[in-house]
């Protein structure tokens, strides 16, 4: 009976909602449903073909040269990029917040590069990175060469594995470090500045400052950037393929995906693979879910 | 309510829909093809006129032109069709290719495509019923005379030809730049052992032997030197399962390759195949083993073959042999309007089409009638050697293998260019043929 007085209430609100219900439910869920039904199939080539095969395809990846190589890749990545994020954002957010001269300047240039697309950072950072050396020394190496700092020409996102993608991180953290800088601001400037005055007057040093107040005052702000590049780097994609193309060395799950779709039409293998990201991505996302809606209904 | 009821509330009938599309989907309605009677019964009143739909990833540059040379011979022919060009950009021709695959799927195939002829096209739209053979058309149009005996079986499955080929490209070719070579004191080596001897001496003065691009271009350097150590017939049966991927032979080849690997230039992930056939312009390497299109990125740098500017040769090894590849137009079954799709077939594959599109496109037509004043030297030196050499199919280029055996190749190319080990690679190699199917245990 609450469900039909609740509707009848609020019916206005649901008739907005449902547009997006509807279409979420088919395109995100409807979808995540027909991906796994494929990935437990063995639907290989043009035909359809849904004969069940449990969790074959899963099992298979795990031993699958190609997804190690991906799994080690992701997990290399993630590590650099998000570090690298939030060290450099957490830095930024604290040089800007003392309050320097032209600081509204500086806050947009740093947020400037999350306008541009992955595509156009990896093309840029591609001629950067370039790894010609002797006659063809081009890019960042030119650089260094010119200045003399030759011990810093290396060949970037072509070294061996697995540091090559250290490097692939380099662009990503240039991305996003302007957001997570944003992220870090707004958790600074809702620090009360009464805390910071009773440390001062306690006898702390800045630097004790930073570290006993401030930077676990900012562990919601971290929670969040740490969830978001997370996801972000789980599903990486299009950064790679501008930078290196299909280069196996550098390879990721969104990109077997991707070339095990399209180019061997092997449906139920690329269904499996999508399942999986989907699965690493909610262990990130799910339960920082629940705990922002455990301390929505706390307050 | 706490939270944990909360979520519940949301999660419940988010998961509930999931699990009820997944149980209850049906694949889409109706076989992918409905058509399959359509064969025996063409439509009772022949069509003659409406649309013509032609799908094809041809965009840009030279194919575009050559394309729509071909279009004006249909149209001039057959005014009473009208041509629609379906082409789509993008990925080369893997958008192309991801369209068509959904277009299939729902019944609606375009009147004719274009594809790699053999297996790229056998292996994946034959393998799902989708073509109609073409033994009628090719003996109708007596294109059994004019096309090379050897290249009919290698376009077929089961006797039945599926495509028809417009043009021929090759791939074992290797070139280089006459003038520094003598500079260098070297010649063209005619064989790999004399390739890593060469290779040797250049590396001492200081030149790249071979220069290399991205991953497909080794992948198109490995085909060359399996043919090139085990001989077209050895290279030929690797991929009709009556030869065996892991013996002595193919291991020498691999580690043939490995040696070749290590005189490529060190950044070739990095390069585009026309970057490394740069290296080559700028005399900073020696030579480097690339299709006959790249002829197209010298003459457009202002080199005439004429002149001697550039030569070729073919890759080491494999004097005599023509490892070939060709973009072809097919018949699907269910086209919408059948004789439409027959008369650009037939456009296709006559003398007037493919004189119109081939020198445009700086390939040579399939058939061994073009007319030789209108392709330049080096074209006329690539008709000599269609008209007389042995052929071998390209792997790179869709002739050997399907989609899904090629991609498991390059998946193994990809892991042994990290880790250069020659035994994982034969095992991957190995293990990519019985996956595919040809090789039975």
């Amino acid at each position: 009976m609450t469900l039909v007085r609740g509707l009848r209430r609020h019916w206005v609100a649901l008739a907005m909602l449902s547009p997006s219900i509807i279409l979420v439910g088919i395109f995100v869920y409807g979808f995540i449903g027909w991906s796994l039904r494929v990935s437990v199939s063995e639907w290989q080539g043009l035909r359809p073909d849904f004969t069940f095969a449990g969790l074959d395809n899963f099992v298979a990846l795990l031993s699958d040269r190609r997804f190690q190589i991906d799994m080690r890749n992701t997990v290399v990545f993630t590590t650099f990029f998000v570090v690298g994020a939030v060290g450099l954002g957490l830095l930024l957010a604290i040089l800007i917040d003392r309050r320097v001269p032209g600081e509204t300047f500086f806050r947009n240039v740093f947020l400037f590069p999350l306008a541009i697309s992955l595509i156009v950072t990896g093309v840029a950072w591609r001629w950067l990175m370039n790894p010609g050396s002797g006659e063809r020394l081009t890019g960042l190496n030119l650089l260094f060469d010119i200045f003399g700092l030759n011990a810093l020409i290396s060949a970037w996102h072509t070294s061996d594995p697995p540091w090559g993608i250290a490097f692939v991180a380099l662009p990503a953290v240039w991305q996003m470090s302007g957001f997570t800088m944003a992220l870090f601001l707004g958790g600074l400037r809702a620090i009360p500045d009464e805390l910071k005055e009773a440390a001062r007057v306690d006898g702390a040093g800045e630097f004790q400052v930073y570290r006993r107040i401030i930077i676990p005052l900012l562990r919601p702000a971290l929670l969040s950037a740490l969830i978001i590049l997370g996801h972000l780097s789980l599903k990486v994609f299009d950064l790679i393929v501008a930078l290196s193309g299909k280069d196996l060395r550098l390879d990721v799950p969104a990109i077997y995906m991707w070339t095990t779709t399209f180019d061997a039409h092997n449906y139920a293998r690329g269904a499996s693979i999508g399942i999986y990201l989907l699965l690493s991505v909610a262990i990130l996302v799910v339960p920082y879910l629940l705990w922002s809606l455990r301390r929505e209904t706390e307050l | 309510m706490t939270g944990r009821t909360r979520l519940l509330r949301i999660l419940a009938p988010a998961i509930g829909l999931m699990l009820v599309v997944a149980c209850t989907t049906t694949p889409p309605a109706g076989s992918p093809t409905p058509g399959a009677t359509g064969v025996a019964s063409p439509p009772a009143t022949p069509v003659a006129g409406g649309e013509v739909e032609i799908f094809s990833w041809w965009t840009a540059g030279g194919e575009a032109d050559g394309l729509n040379a071909m279009f004006g011979v249909f149209e001039s022919e057959y005014p009473q069709y009208e041509l629609v060009n379906a082409a789509v950009a993008g990925g080369a021709g893997t958008n192309a290719r991801a369209v068509l695959a959904t277009r299939l799927q729902q019944n609606d195939p375009p009147e004719s495509w274009q594809g790699h002829a053999g297996q790229e096209l056998i292996g994946t739209y034959v393998a799902a019923d989708q073509l109609e053979p073409l033994n009628f058309l090719f003996e109708e149009e007596g294109w059994m005379d004019v096309m090379p005996e050897a290249l009919i079986p290698q376009i077929s499955h089961d006797g039945n030809i599926y495509s028809v080929p417009v043009n021929i490209h090759r791939a074992n070719v290797m070139w280089f730049i006459p003038a520094k070579l003598t500079e260098w004191d070297v010649q063209a080596p005619t064989t790999w052992d004399e390739f890593l001897a060469t290779a040797e001496t250049l590396r001492e003065a200081g030149v790249t032997p071979l220069a290399m691009g991205e991953q497909w271009t080794s992948l198109h350097l490995l085909e060359t030197v399996l043919l090139g150590e085990l001989g077209a017939d050895g290279y030929a049966a690797l991929w009709d399962g009556s030869s065996d991927w892991s013996s002595a032979e193919v291991t020498s080849a691999l580690e043939t390759f490995d040696q070749v690997l290590g005189y490529t230039n060190a950044d070739s992930s990095t390069l585009s195949w026309d970057a490394a056939a740069q290296l080559v312009v700028d005399g900073e390497a020696a030579f480097t083993i690339m299709g006959d299109w790249a002829e197209g990125y010298f003459v457009s740098k202002d080199m005439d073959p004429g002149a001697g500017d550039f030569g070729w040769a073919p890759a080491p090894g494999s004097v005599g042999v023509f490892q070939w590849l060709s973009d072809s137009f097919v018949l699907p079954k269910g086209a919408g309007n059948r004789e439409g799709a027959l008369a650009w077939l037939r456009v296709a594959g006559s003398k007037a089409g493919q004189d119109a599109f081939n020198p445009v496109k700086g390939s040579i037509p399939a058939r061994s009638d073009g007319d030789r004043s209108l392709y330049d030297a080096y074209l006329q030196s690539a008709m000599d050697d269609w008209a007389r050499d042995d052929l071998a199919g390209s792997l790179t280029h869709g002739v050997v293998a399907s989609d899904a055996w090629k991609s498991e190749i390059d998946t193994a190319l990809g892991l042994f260019l990290g880790d250069r080990d020659v035994a994982a690679f034969q095992t991957a190699l190995v293990d990519a043929c019985a996956s595919a199917g040809a090789c039975g245990e």
